[in-house]
């Protein structure tokens, strides 16, 4: 049985058709890899796992079993995870808070509930040496580059047992290093069994580390095939249309 | 809460190395916190004038006056401060003083027990705040208008309900409600205690809960707080409703300590209240301040007054020296992020 599986998705946005009919499935500890243009529909497709968007049609399952999510929380508790686009971190705390926002660990004293400062830089710095990133707990986010960043959106990912992991473009915006420590991140997810999404523009990282490659093209599913039998070149031409499916 | 950090060169040092340092000193933080420096040119401007006039400045009945002037700020700065770091604005706090006054001066007239007078003028408070923070979080109207509606309403509800008549006939329980805000203990007016107990316990609902957690998350990324799950809505909300209230405490207080509720009570406080949070430190896009910041920057601006107004300077030259003062603290401000981006 598949991890996840998508059937028959579709969104609309008023008029705008994002999603038309997308059949996906991933099994624990795989790498998909994402591709397709710009407004191919990547971002929406993630977002309606992650419970931003319910679908305007179709169904999806989890371990088999049909889940509506509502709101990100919802597929939180059902172990997926995700690293937006645009990382959502607040510049102005801590890389611990950031891990933890949303899910501080707290402590009693007496009748009051207080954060627990030292737990969670304890726990933060235990993910990041996990990650093997370098990015220090007490840290503010504000001042730590693009790949210290990416770390601290992914281990938040890791504090809950996760299943699943999807990320939107986490290499956009980052060097060349620092794509090589995010990557280095996603094999170590998958050596955990976690299944990984990946959107990336970046062919080369695609065929690094994903197990299959999936393409869109207007809100369609046009390819998903294993990387092992496909090619830069044929995905290129997938996601511009020169070639129509495969 | 910000200045430059000297790292490691990357990639050159084990994680274990510098996960176990504190990243910065405690002499470092205070050294890029605004609080502090605040506090310096405090402590400057207390001195001087010490020096300057010793009888009139540095005497007992002055620091009674002084500290007693800024704590009903003060007490409004902090409210202000919870929602100033959702990135908000409350532009209604005078207004909501000048309401909160009047209906404490109904209830006491009407011969109402004094507790009555205190909780109808927290609920009037806390009520103004509701308005704004469902209109605000839930109906996604910007704060700046929102509150600048409320200014206006509560402010005019409050002329309505006094009839447009000062309010001093207090009733058999006027006596124990003005001995809350008039009164005083071991020398420091009542007033003065209430902002020290309320300063404490906002440092820590800042520092030490979910609640304050969230109110620095949501000024830092309201979008990031809302896909981590964090109750955006709710928290802002409850931050006007805050203001609200420690608005209404304020007036409370003022009214109790003057014997008499008029309508026009709290009158351009909102820029005063916002000022102090500004020279204190709190940033006008929210994510930062803290509750020590608001009492410091009400102290420097009440020091700043009262100097003023001992060195003989016309009383209408103020409220230039305190623009001044805002001004150089958000250039302050604008420095050391500047440093530290
Ligand atoms: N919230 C939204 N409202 C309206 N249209 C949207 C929304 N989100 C995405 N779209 C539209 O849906 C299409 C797919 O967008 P998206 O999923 O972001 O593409 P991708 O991530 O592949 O670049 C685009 O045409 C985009 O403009
Ligand atoms: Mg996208």
């Amino acid at each position: 049985m598949p991890l996840l599986e998508l059937r028959g998705i579709s969104k609309h946005f008023g008029a705008i058709e994002a999603l038309k009919a997308v059949d996906l499935t991933v099994d624990a500890g795989e790498v998909v890899g994402l591709m397709g243009d710009n407004g191919a529909g990547k971002s929406t497709l993630v977002k309606v796992v992650a419970g931003n968007y319910l679908p305007s049609e179709g169904e999806l399952r989890l371990d088999g079993t049909v889940k509506h999510f509502r709101r990100p929380v919802d597929a939180r508790t059902e172990g997926i995870e995700v690293v937006y686009q645009d990382l959502a971190l607040c510049d102005n705390l801590t890389a611990a808070a950031n891990v933890f926002l949303g899910r501080e660990l707290k402590r009693r004293i007496g009748p009051l509930a207080i954060l627990d400062y030292k737990a969670m830089y304890a726990r933060a710095a235990e993910l990041f040496k996990e990650l093997k990133s370098e990015t220090r707990p007490r840290d503010l986010v504000r001042l730590m580059s693009g790949g210290q960043r990416q770390a601290v959106a992914i281990a938040r990912t890791r504090l809950a047992n996760a299943k699943m992991v999807l990320m939107d473009e986490p290499t956009a915006a980052i060097s060349v290093r620092q794509v090589v420590e995010v990557l280095d991140m996603i094999h170590r997810l998958k050596d955990r069994g976690i299944a990984v999404v990946l959107i990336s523009h970046r062919m080369p990282d695609v065929f690094a580390v994903c197990d299959r490659v999936v393409v869109m093209r207007r809100g369609r599913k046009v390819a998903d095939k294993a990387v092992a039998s496909s090619s830069p070149e044929e995905v290129t031409g997938l996601i511009t249309g020169a070639i129509q499916a495969a | 809460m910000s200045s430059a950090v000297t790292r490691p060169p990357p990639g050159r040092v084990a994680i274990e190395d510098v996960t176990g340092l504190r990243e910065r000193s405690l002499g470092q933080k205070l050294l890029s916190s605004q609080p502090f420096w605040v506090t310096i040119a405090l402590i400057v401007m207390a001195l001087a004038m010490s020096w300057y006039q010793p009888e009139a400045f540095a005497s007992a009945d002055n620091f009674f006056n002084i500290t007693r002037n800024f704590a009903f700020i003060g007490i409004m700065a902090i409210g202000m401060t919870a929602v100033i770091l959702t990135g908000g604005i409350d532009l209604s706090v005078g207004s909501i003083m000048g309401l909160a006054g009047v209906v404490c001066g109904l209830v006491l007239q009407a011969e109402g027990h004094w507790a009555l007078a205190v909780l109808a003028g927290l609920l009037t408070g806390a009520a103004v705040g509701l308005v704004n923070g469902v209109l605000i979080s839930y109906v996604g109207l910007p704060a700046f208008v929102v509150t600048l509606g409320t200014l206006s309403g509560a402010r005019s509800l409050a002329i309505v309900l006094s009839e447009n008549k000062m309010i001093y006939e207090f009733g058999p329980w006027g006596d124990a409600f003005n001995a809350i805000g008039g009164g005083s203990i071991v020398g420091v007016a009542n007033p003065v205690w209430v902002l020290l107990a309320l300063a404490v316990t906002f440092s820590v609902i800042l520092n030490f809960t979910n609640w304050g957690n969230y109110l620095y998350a949501i000024g830092g990324n309201e979008n990031a707080a809302r896909l981590t799950g964090v109750p955006v809505r709710r928290i802002k909300l409850q931050a006007y409703v805050v203001s609200g209230l420690t608005a209404a405490l304020s007036a409370v207080l003022i009214v109790g300590w003057q014997g008499s509720a008029i309508n026009a009570l709290g009158q351009g406080y909102e820029l005063r209240v916002i000022a102090s949070t500004v020279i204190g430190g709190a940033d006008l896009m929210g994510g930062q301040g803290g509750a020590y910041g608001a009492v410091i920057g009400a102290a420097l601006i009440e020091v700043i007054r009262n100097s003023l107004l001992m060195a003989g300077v016309d009383a209408n030259w103020q409220g230039a020296f305190v623009g001044l003062f805002i001004v150089l603290a958000v250039l302050l401000q604008r420095i050391r992020t500047r440093r530290s981006a």
